[in-house]
């Protein structure tokens, strides 16, 4: 019963008119061009065995690849897309969000409709096409009066297969920036909200399942012929549409928006900003989940308005350095070139967010490890973990060169798993996060870097181009600047990896004011 | 020989690769005639039907329909002027009896209320049940009611030529009997010009006002069976043979059967 009665559901669920609306827009969007690309092509190459060959193989090719990299391509794909187009003709589209997805997913329901379509209507008895030329039909009203509806079973079953995968697949659409229902399991992996990930999970399946009902339904009224099925499947997805249009029709395209990576931190801090900015009586939203690589391109190109990112990773990603400077000088260098992009460096939070290596205090204690130095003697004999992107930074070739590492073996996982990898040994070495609260709780060390192999990572805020000159927004944010000290920030981090309803991302960021609001 | 045919075949000629399927044919139907196609598989019959509504296209030779150059007119008013029956009836799975004999008016732009009404007159033409069958899907239909149907269909846009391919071959005897007989009668009745392939001799002889001899692609012979009867070719002979020899063998087998 208290599992039902947490209060995150009634959370999640005042999420469900926005995710909702944006999945069904965007999956809905992408299978009708999947369809109008996938079906003349499978009608056109009925009778030519060679381009359909050709056809079919590459719709495979492109189902081998992962959704999430199938998504994940496209967003730099149509950055430089956005770029030429700037450039030659003027004209400036978004690179972020809808569009990426809308295509990656398009291309995604492109294999179970062209099959499908090429199989149906090449299974008809070449005898009724004969019957079909004898009793005086042309070549297009054999197409529409025989062709099409013998093969209308075999072909919505594509149709319905490709609904299916596209609205599962859309959920993995979150990291390039468009809201849907993969916003709720992403957000939950990533504060260990179960809620939010049952939540997601069911509602994209649900939606799956009344969409393939739908589908059913004027299936069965075409072969049927009858009008009052395939209007009540054809109402029934209008209104499914109308119904996802009405709650955002009503909200202003105005408001501001917070983006948020993929960590805990950053849900926590997109909801902290969210909240200052709509304190100061600004419509504003937060955009969360967004792929690291993404979220700086969003910034730049104005799809967000302002997130909180780390000196160290735009000094390597970024400006391409590979030295190291102090804190201050870092950011102050960042802020003189990030001015080039026109983009505003505010401040900084007032914590560090670096790389540290970590690792259980009794182990590191028992063989007298105190910092990266003492561990390079036993590298060789032991295991590190790291985040997705961790092993491809700079900073880690720095710290290997600088320290002579040599793991025996290396681990990706999920940053939230890392922790109780290293604490219980299934890893020996985590990188891990210096703001993160677990390093406490599972009773872990981070290790000193005495050659200062690793740049400092200050919290800090930037701004889009287009907000350069917004005072009220500045106003708004600057009692944040140098307020989160390193031991709130992992307090904060803590709570937030807690199961239950006070670990909420929006929760933890008004614990997280009440502790720094007071003056 | 009336002096213009209703279809006219002229030193026609088709061949597939090195294959000639139909070898230099002429061959003159006169309106109101009932001709039979006999020959062996591969004998060219089939090509022969369906060069005369250009399912099939020609690559020598001249054939007239009604006296015009069927190279002057477009296949689909052709076909939609001609009437064909097809091998396994060729009806549309998908639509209903009434469906599949209204199409062609259908396809020729016709009121729905005329092909409603023509589709009735056809349903009892062909002697099927008006009420019983007119909604029904093909496949709940027996061979012999979707033979008539696939008739039906095709005398629907009033055609004054029939093209058949072996329409009766798939049938039991006795259907097969009963759908020739009421066909012969149908064709006098509406005094068509009925070009019919068989393997059948018998139905050859039993239905067809002439029958027209292939083998290998070529026409190998063309008469009334009296006519062909006195030919010198062994082939022809042979075949013409073949119901008389049928029916003496039947009876030495029976009589055997009734003396012991």
């Amino acid at each position: 019963m208290s599992f039902f009665a947490d209060p995150r559901w009634g959370e999640a669920l005042s999420h469900l008119p926005d995710y909702l609306g944006n999945h069904v827009r965007v999956s809905l969007a992408a299978l009708a061009l999947g369809l109008a690309i996938s079906l003349p092509l499978a009608i056109l190459t009925r009778n030519r065995p060679a381009p359909r060959a050709a056809l079919l193989a590459l719709a495979s090719i492109v189902q081998t690849v992962p959704g999430l990299a199938l998504l994940a391509l496209f967003y730099p794909l149509l950055l430089l897309g956005a770029s030429v187009a700037l450039k030659w003709f003027g004209v400036s589209f978004s690179a972020f969000g809808f569009l990426p997805a809308m295509l990656a997913l398009a291309l995604y329901s492109m294999l179970p409709v062209l099959r499908n379509g090429i199989t149906g209507l090449n299974g008809i008895d070449p005898a009724l096409i004969e019957a079909a030329k004898g009793v005086g039909m042309t070549a297009q009203q054999t197409l529409l009066m025989v062709e099409l509806p013998l093969a209308l079973p075999v072909m919505m079953a594509g149709i319905r297969t490709a609904a299916v995968w596209v609205i599962g697949t859309a959920t993995l659409s979150t990291p390039i920036g468009q809201t849907s229902l993969g916003n709720y399991i992403f957000a939950g992996l990533q504060t260990q909200n179960w809620v939010f990930v049952l939540f997601g999970c069911f509602a994209s399946a649900m939606l799956a399942l009344a969409v393939d009902q739908l589908l059913g339904l004027i299936e069965s009224g075409l072969r049927h012929r009858s009008r009052l099925h395939a209007g009540l499947g054809a109402i029934g997805i209008a209104a499914l549409v109308a119904a996802t249009l009405v709650p955002t029709m009503g909200r202003s395209p105005s408001g501001y928006v917070v983006g948020a990576k993929t960590f805990a931190e950053q849900y926590v801090l997109s909801a902290l900003l969210r909240d200052r900015l709509q304190a100061a009586g600004l419509s504003a939203s937060a955009r969360s989940g967004l792929g690291s690589s993404v979220i700086f391109g969003a910034l730049k190109a104005g799809d967000i308005d302002l997130y909180v990112d780390y000196s160290g990773t735009l000094w390597a990603n970024q400006l391409h350095r590979t030295d190291i400077k102090p804190r201050a000088e870092l950011v102050a260098e960042l802020k003189t070139a990030l001015a080039k992009d026109n983009i505003t460096l505010l401040g900084e939070l007032g914590f560090e967010n670096a790389y540290a290596l970590v690792m259980p205090k009794k182990r590191a204690d028992a063989l007298g490890i105190h910092t990266i130095a003492d561990l390079a003697a036993h590298t060789s004999t032991m295991s590190i973990a790291g985040d997705y992107e961790f092993f491809s930074r700079p900073e880690w070739a720095a710290l290997q060169k600088a320290y002579g590492l040599q793991f025996n073996a290396q681990r990706q996982m999920q940053p939230d798993f890392m922790y109780a990898a290293v604490a219980s040994g299934e890893v020996d070495v985590i990188a891990g996060y210096t703001s993160d609260g677990l390093i406490a709780k599972y009773d872990l060390v981070a290790l000193d870097d005495p050659k200062q192999a690793i740049p400092p990572y200050d919290a800090i805020l930037l701004l889009a181009p287009k907000r350069a000159g917004d005072e009220r927004l500045k106003a708004a944010l600057s009692p944040l600047l140098g307020k989160i000290d390193i031991a709130t920030m992992r307090e904060a981090n803590l709570r937030a990896a807690g199961n239950d309803a006070n670990s909420s991302p929006d929760a933890v960021a008004k614990w997280l004011w009440g502790k720094i609001g007071r003056p | 020989m009336p002096s213009r045919p209703m279809i006219g075949y002229a030193h026609v000629t088709k061949s597939y690769g090195a294959l000639r399927a139909v070898d230099d044919v002429s061959l003159d139907i006169a309106e109101g005639e009932f001709l039979a196609i006999v020959g062996g598989s591969g004998s060219g019959k089939t090509t022969l039907l369906r060069l005369a509504n250009r399912l099939i296209e020609a690559d020598g030779g001249t054939i007239t329909v009604e006296g015009e150059d069927i190279k002057n007119i477009d296949p689909v008013t052709l076909r939609r002027r001609i009437g064909y029956v097809f091998q396994s009836g060729g009806l549309f799975p998908h639509l209903s009896v009434a469906d599949n004999i209204g199409i062609t008016p259908k396809l020729l732009g016709e009121p729905a209320a005329n092909i409603a009404e023509r589709v009735d007159e056809l349903i009892e033409l062909v002697q099927l049940d008006g009420t019983a069958h007119r909604d029904r899907l093909p496949e709940t239909l027996s061979g012999g009611q979707r033979q008539r149907v696939g008739v039906a269909r095709a005398l629907a846009a009033k055609p004054r030529i029939m093209l058949m391919d072996e329409p009766f071959g798939a049938l039991d005897p006795l259907t097969r009997d009963a759908l020739g007989d009421d066909y012969g009668s149908l064709h006098r009745r509406l005094g068509l010009t009925t070009v019919m392939i068989t393997h059948d001799m018998t139905e050859a002889i039993l239905l067809a006002d002439r029958i027209a001899v292939m083998r290998g692609g070529q026409l190998l012979a063309q008469g009334t069976p009296m006519e062909l009867s006195k030919s010198s070719d062994a082939y022809v002979l042979e075949l013409l043979r073949t119901p008389r020899r049928q029916v003496e063998r039947l009876n030495l087998l029976l009589s055997r059967d009734g003396a012991a």
